[in-house]
C-alpha cells in the first residue's frame, strides 16, 4: 500500500497537463548569494501580488495594496481574460482571502519569542530573546536524541501555512523538517485529518484515490454528490465550486446532492436534495446497488472485463463461496440480508421510493458523474462509506469516459508544481497514523503495526518526547475529544517539550513551552502552486507586502537560527541565503516550465497560468481505453470489488471489537449512530462541516468573517420545538465528553435527528469547563477507525438544551 | 439626467459565500456592524415523518446579495431632510454626502432594502455608492470584481435588463414597485416572489442594521 505521506490534495498527477512538473530532485550547491533577505523600500503606495496560503487548497492569488509600509487593501485577480471553458480565467479569492488585511492586523498576532512560566496549559508566558529560544530548543533536542533517540521527536500535523516554498509550516516539507532530517530524523505520520480514510481505503478498490475534476461534470447527464460541498469549503474563484457551477450551467446537468444538511452547494447547484442520516451513505449505496442489480441496470460487460469480485465469474481464487459483491447485495452472503430499498430506508431515513427513483436515475443516465466529499469518510466506518459510494460508479460503468468520475472526491485538477525547499529524507522511517499522536505521547512502545497501523516498524520504540507544532491548531482545537487530549498535554512528564511556531496565539498555544512568532505570508517573498483550478493550473510568485513587524521571523529564518545552534548551518543552507534558495528553486522550475519568465519577471508578473487538455481531467481514462496496457495500482491491475488484500488485513491485524474490515465494501452499523443504545441519552447525531468563514481553524479570529458567518448549531425546527429552543438563542450542546455553548440556527435545512456545527471555532473554556468558544471537537470522539486508524469526527451523539 | 447604473444579481449562481460583503468592507474600511453589502438567506419547506421513520421534505433555500439598489424613486432621497442623500450626476447612483448628513436616520427607516447604515462612531449614515471611484476608472465595483461565482454585474441598468430581463421581485426583498430599484435578477429555480409567506429570512442577525 502506497503511503501518501503528503496530502492527497498536495499532489495531483495529470500526465496530460501541459507544463505539469511531477517532481524535483535535489540540486548541486551554487555560489553563495549575498547574505540577508532583501528589504524593498516602501516609501509610497504600491501594489504587489501575494496569496492566501491556508489549507482549503485553492491557494488564491491576491493583490495587496501597501502605503508607507501599511497594508491598505486587498484586490482580486483582475486579469483581462476570464474564460472558463477555454481554461484561462481569473482566480478570485473567496471571503477568507479577501479578509487578509484584517487577518494580518489581528490583535492575536505573535510578536516576540516567549517561554512558558506557569504550568503547561495555564497560558502564562514571558518574553525571551531569539538567542535564548534557539539555545533552549537545541539543548532539549540534543537531550531527547541522546536519552531516547530521534524517533522521540515529532511534528504535529499542521496546515495553517501549507502552500509555500520557503516559509511553510506543513510537515514533511517545511524548512524545519529539512533541519530535523539533517539532525537524524523524527517520527513521521501518514494520512491527514482531511482525507486519511479515503486515501487509505479507495486504492484497494480502484488502485487510486484520485477522482475527476469538477470541470468534467459539464459532459455528464446526471451529477450525484454524496456529502460534496465545495460551496462552503472550496468556494475560491478557481476552485471546485466555480467549476461545478460553470459545468452544471454549461452542460445543463441534473444534480442530486445527498447529505444530512441542505448545504450551500445544495442551495445553489442542486435539483434534488436527498437528506440522509450521517454515516449511512454505504447503506444507501447498497440499496441503490440492489435496484441496479435486480432491475438489470449494471454494466455487466464492464464488471466482467475491468473488475474482479462482482459475481461468481470473477471471484478470485481463495475467496469464500458467495463472497462476491452481488451475493452480498442480494442477501446470499454471510449476513444473509438482502440490501433492499426497504432495508436501506430503515437505516438511512431516505424513503423507499426515493431510493428506487435514485437508482433508476443513476442506472439510466449516461454518463453519470458520481462523487463524494471527504465528510462521508470522516466517519466511524468511513473506509466502507467511500468504497461503497465508488461502487455505484463501478456497477454502472461510469468510469474513465467523458462526464464520469470513479466515485472518488472530485478534487482533480490540472497542476503545475513549484519545487519546495528540499526537505531531504527522514532517516527515521517509522510513521504513525496522523490521528494517533495522543497514544504515541502516552505510551509509544505500545503502538504496533498490526494493532495501530504503525508503518516502517513492527512497533514504536519510544513515546513522543519533543514536539514541533508549526502553524497548526490540532492540539487544542482540531483533534478529537479535546478534554481528554488536554490531560495528556498538561502532563509535562510525558512530552517534555512542545515548541510552537505560529502567526497567532491560538487555543493550542497554551500548551507550548516555547512560542516562536512567525512572519505572516504577507511578510515574506515566496512562491507557490495553485490547486483545484479545473483545466487551468497556476503558480503564484508572491512579493513581500511589508517587512516583518516586531521580532517575527519566517520559517526559513527560524530553521536557520536553530541550525546554527545545532551545528548544522552549512548542511542546512548549502551556502545559500533565503533569496539564494528562492533563485535556485525558481531556476529548477524554469527548466521544467520553459515558459516561465526569469526570476525578476516571475515575481513581477505574479500569477502564471497554464491551460491543460481537459481530456486528462477524467479519472482512469487510460485504464478504460486499454485495461491491459494501463493496469491499475491494485494487485490484479483491475478494479478489486473483492480485495484479497483487505481480506488478509482483516485476518492478520489485531482488531478491536468494533473494528470491521471486509474484502467487499459494505455498510457497517456504527457506534454512536442513531441505532446505538446511547441514543436514548444523547438522541441527536452531531456532525461537523466546513464553514465558509474558515479553513479549519484558520481565519477564526477575523471579526469581519465572524460577522458574516457566525458560529451556530444547525437544528431542525422539529427538534428545536421539542426542546423549547428559539432561533438565535444560546444553547448548550453536550455529551459524555464535554459541553459547549453556541447559538442555535433553527432551520429546515438540516434533517430531524441531526445537528451540525461548523468545525474550527476556537475552543475557549469558561471557569466551569464549558467550551464557550463552540468548538465541536470538545464533543467529538477519539476512536481511530478500523483500517486507516483515522478520525471519525462526524460520528457523535449529543443532546442540546435551551438555556 | 445621468444614465442610470445598477446591479445585476444571478441568484442561480450565488452560493452565499459573502465574498462580496468582505470585499466591500475592505474597500470601504467598514468596522464590524456596518454592512453596505449583505447577503440574505431565504428558505423554507417542511418535514414529514413517515411511519417507517423516513422523511419527506420540500426544503429550499437561496441567497440574495444586495448593496444599494440606486432606486429611481429612492426613498432615502425623498425623506432626507438635509439633502445629503442624492444622486450621482454621472451614474445615477445614490450616495450620502457625509459632510451634509446630520445622522437623523430618516433614510435608514425609509429604505425598504435596509441599504443605508448609520455609523454611531462617526455620527452619519452611509451606503453603497456603487464604487463610483472605481467605475469612473473603468473598473467594476469591489463586490462585482470579487464574486467567485461571477454572479454580480454593474452597469447601465437598461443594458443589464436587455441582457438578463427585468425581474427584481424576489423574497425577502420588497416589491420593486415601491421604489423602482435599479436592480435586475436571474432567479434561481428555488426563488420565491416578493411578499412570499412560505419561507422566512434564515439569517436575520447577519443582515440587520445595527
Amino acid at each position: 500500500m502506497a503511503d501518501h505521506s503528503i496530502s492527497r490534495r498536495d499532489f495531483i498527477k495529470w500526465s496530460s497537463a501541459l507544463g505539469a512538473v511531477a517532481s524535483f530532485g535535489r540540486f548541486n550547491p551554487v555560489a553563495k548569494a549575498a547574505a540577508g533577505v532583501p528589504v524593498p523600500a516602501e516609501t509610497s503606495e504600491n501594489t504587489i501580488w501575494s496569496a492566501c496560503r491556508v489549507n482549503c487548497n485553492c491557494h488564491c492569488p491576491v493583490q495587496v495594496h501597501v502605503k508607507d509600509g501599511v497594508i491598505t487593501g486587498i484586490s482580486p485577480d483582475d486579469s483581462e481574460k476570464d474564460d472558463w471553458i477555454g481554461g484561462d480565467y481569473q482566480v478570485r479569492a473567496c471571503l477568507r482571502g479577501r479578509s487578509l488585511r484584517r487577518h494580518f492586523y489581528s490583535p492575536n498576532r505573535l510578536n516576540y519569542p516567549m517561554k512558558r512560566v506557569g504550568k503547561r496549559g495555564e497560558g502564562k508566558f514571558e518574553r525571551i530573546t531569539w538567542e535564548q529560544a534557539f539555545k533552549e530548543i537545541a539543548a532539549k533536542l540534543k537531550q531527547v536524541k541522546a536519552d531516547y533517540g530521534n524517533d522521540a521527536i515529532y511534528f504535529q500535523y499542521a496546515t495553517g501555512s501549507i502552500s509555500a516554498t520557503m516559509t511553510q509550516g506543513y510537515n514533511p516539507s517545511s524548512p524545519l523538517s529539512r533541519l530535523m532530517n539533517l539532525f537524524g530524523g523524527y517520527l513521521g505520520y501518514y494520512g491527514t485529518y482531511s482525507s486519511a480514510q479515503i486515501t487509505k481505503a479507495l486504492p484497494y478498490l480502484l488502485g487510486t484515490s484520485y477522482g475527476s475534476a469538477a470541470y468534467a461534470v459539464k459532459d455528464a447527464k446526471l451529477f450525484v454528490g454524496f456529502g460534496y460541498n465545495p460551496g462552503e469549503n472550496a468556494v475560491g474563484g478557481a476552485g471546485q465550486m466555480y467549476n461545478l457551477n460553470q459545468a452544471v450551467e454549461a452542460g445543463k446537468v441534473k444534480t442530486i446532492q445527498i447529505e444530512p444538511r441542505y448545504t450551500d452547494t445544495a442551495a445553489t447547484a442542486c435539483d434534488q436534495w436527498i437528506p440522509i442520516r450521517p454515516g449511512t451513505d454505504a447503506a444507501l449505496a447498497e440499496a441503490v446497488a440492489y435496484v441496479l442489480i435486480t432491475e438489470e441496470m449494471v454494466d455487466q460487460d464492464f464488471l466482467d472485463n475491468y473488475c474482479i469480485g462482482y459475481d461468481e465469474k470473477t471471484l478470485p481464487e481463495g475467496a469464500p463461496a458467495n463472497g462476491h459483491y452481488k451475493a452480498h447485495i442480494l442477501g446470499q452472503g454471510p449476513d444473509k440480508t438482502a440490501k433492499t430499498p426497504e432495508w436501506g430506508a430503515n437505516i438511512t431515513g431516505v424513503p423507499v421510493d426515493t431510493i428506487v427513483k435514485l437508482a433508476r436515475e443513476i442506472g439510466t443516465a449516461k454518463p453519470c458523474f458520481i462523487t463524494q466529499g471527504l465528510g462521508v469518510q470522516r466517519q466511524a466506518y468511513g473506509e466502507q462509506n467511500c468504497m461503497a459510494i465508488a461502487m455505484l460508479a463501478v456497477l454502472t460503468g461510469n468510469i474513465g469516459k467523458p462526464g464520469t468520475n470513479n466515485g472518488a472526491a472530485a478534487d482533480g485538477s490540472a497542476w503545475t508544481g513549484f519545487p519546495r525547499l528540499p526537505a531531504g529524507s527522514n532517516p527515521v522511517g517509522t510513521k504513525i497514523p496522523v490521528f494517533m499522536w495522543p497514544d504515541a505521547i502516552k505510551n509509544g512502545a505500545a503502538l504496533t503495526a498490526k494493532k495501530d497501523g504503525v508503518v516502517g516498524a513492527d512497533q514504536l520504540k519510544n513515546s513522543i518526547k519533543f514536539m514541533f507544532n508549526t502553524g497548526g491548531n490540532i492540539l487544542a482545537n482540531q483533534h478529537s475529544d479535546l478534554n481528554a487530549a488536554h490531560e495528556i498535554l498538561v502532563d509535562e512528564s510525558l512530552c517534555e517539550m512542545i515548541v510552537g511556531v505560529d502567526v497567532f496565539g491560538t487555543p493550542s498555544s497554551k500548551y507550548f513551552d516555547i512560542i516562536l512568532p512567525a512572519a505572516h505570508y504577507l511578510e515574506a517573498r515566496d512562491a507557490s502552486a495553485g490547486f483545484y483550478a479545473g483545466r487551468m493550473s497556476y503558480l503564484i510568485a508572491g512579493e513581500k507586502a511589508v517587512d516583518p513587524m516586531f521580532e517575527r521571523k519566517n520559517m526559513f529564518e527560524i530553521a536557520l537560527g536553530l541550525s546554527q545552534e545545532l551545528g548544522l548551518e552549512n548542511e542546512f543552507t548549502e551556502g545559500l541565503d533565503y533569496d539564494g534558495w528562492l533563485r535556485r528553486l525558481h531556476g529548477q522550475a524554469r527548466k521544467n516550465i520553459p515558459a516561465l519568465p526569469d526570476f525578476d519577471g516571475f515575481f513581477e508578473k505574479g500569477v502564471h497560468k497554464f491551460s491543460c487538455d481537459p481530456a486528462g481531467l477524467v479519472a482512469m481514462t487510460g485504464f478504460r481505453k486499454d485495461p491491459e496496457k494501463n493496469k491499475l495500482g491494485t494487485p490484479s491491475g483491475k478494479i478489486e470489488i473483492y480485495s484479497q488484500q483487505l481480506a488478509d488485513i482483516a485476518a492478520d491485524w489485531e482488531l478491536g471489537k468494533d473494528d470491521v474490515i471486509t474484502p467487499v465494501p459494505q455498510y457497517v452499523q456504527s457506534w454512536e449512530s442513531a441505532k446505538d443504545p446511547l441514543a436514548k441519552e444523547y438522541p441527536l447525531q452531531l456532525i461537523g462541516f466546513h464553514t465558509k468563514a474558515r479553513v479549519h481553524s484558520s481565519y477564526a479570529n477575523v471579526d469581519w468573517l465572524n460577522e458574516a458567518v457566525p458560529d451556530e448549531v444547525w437544528i431542525n425546527p422539529l427538534d428545536a420545538e421539542k426542546r423549547g429552543i428559539k432561533a438565535g438563542s444560546q444553547v448548550e450542546v453536550f455529551n459524555g465528553r464535554g459541553r459547549i455553548l453556541i447559538h442555535a440556527k433553527v432551520t429546515p435545512r438540516i434533517m430531524p435527528g441531526v445537528i451540525a456545527i461548523g468545525q474550527g471555532a476556537w475552543r475557549n473554556l469558561n471557569a466551569k469547563g464549558v467550551d464557550q468558544g463552540g468548538c465541536i471537537n470538545t464533543l467529538t470522539r477519539y476512536k481511530p477507525t478500523p483500517l486507516a486508524k483515522a478520525n471519525p469526527q462526524h460520528t457523535n451523539l449529543a443532546q442540546v438544551k435551551a438555556l | 439626467m445621468a444614465e442610470q447604473y445598477g446591479f445585476y444579481v444571478n441568484t442561480a449562481r450565488c452560493v452565499g459565500c459573502k465574498t462580496c460583503q468582505i470585499a466591500c468592507k475592505d474597500k470601504n474600511n467598514l468596522e464590524p456592524g456596518i454592512l453596505f453589502r449583505r447577503v440574505y438567506e431565504y428558505g423554507g419547506g417542511s418535514w414529514k415523518e413517515n411511519p417507517d421513520g423516513t422523511y419527506y421534505q420540500d426544503v429550499y433555500s437561496y441567497y440574495v446579495s444586495l448593496g444599494c439598489n440606486h432606486c429611481t424613486d429612492a426613498a432615502c432621497i425623498k425623506v432626507c431632510p438635509s439633502g445629503a442623500a442624492q444622486k450621482d450626476d454621472r451614474f445615477g447612483t445614490t450616495w450620502i454626502d457625509p459632510k451634509v448628513c446630520i445622522g437623523c436616520r430618516s433614510c435608514v427607516m425609509a429604505c425598504p432594502y435596509g441599504a443605508p447604515r448609520f455609523d454611531a462612531s462617526k455620527g452619519f449614515t452611509q451606503l453603497c455608492n456603487g464604487c463610483t471611484d472605481l467605475v469612473a476608472k473603468g473598473k467594476s465595483p469591489a463586490c462585482v470584481a470579487a464574486c467567485p461565482q461571477r454572479a454580480l454585474e454593474f452597469g447601465k441598468i437598461e443594458d443589464l435588463r436587455a441582457k438578463y430581463g427585468d425581474a427584481a421581485d424576489i423574497a425577502p426583498l420588497p416589491s420593486p414597485k415601491l421604489t423602482r430599484p435599479s436592480l435586475c435578477l436571474t432567479k434561481t429555480p428555488n426563488a420565491r416572489p416578493s411578499g412570499d409567506k412560505s419561507g422566512s429570512l434564515q439569517n436575520p442577525k447577519e443582515v440587520s442594521p445595527c
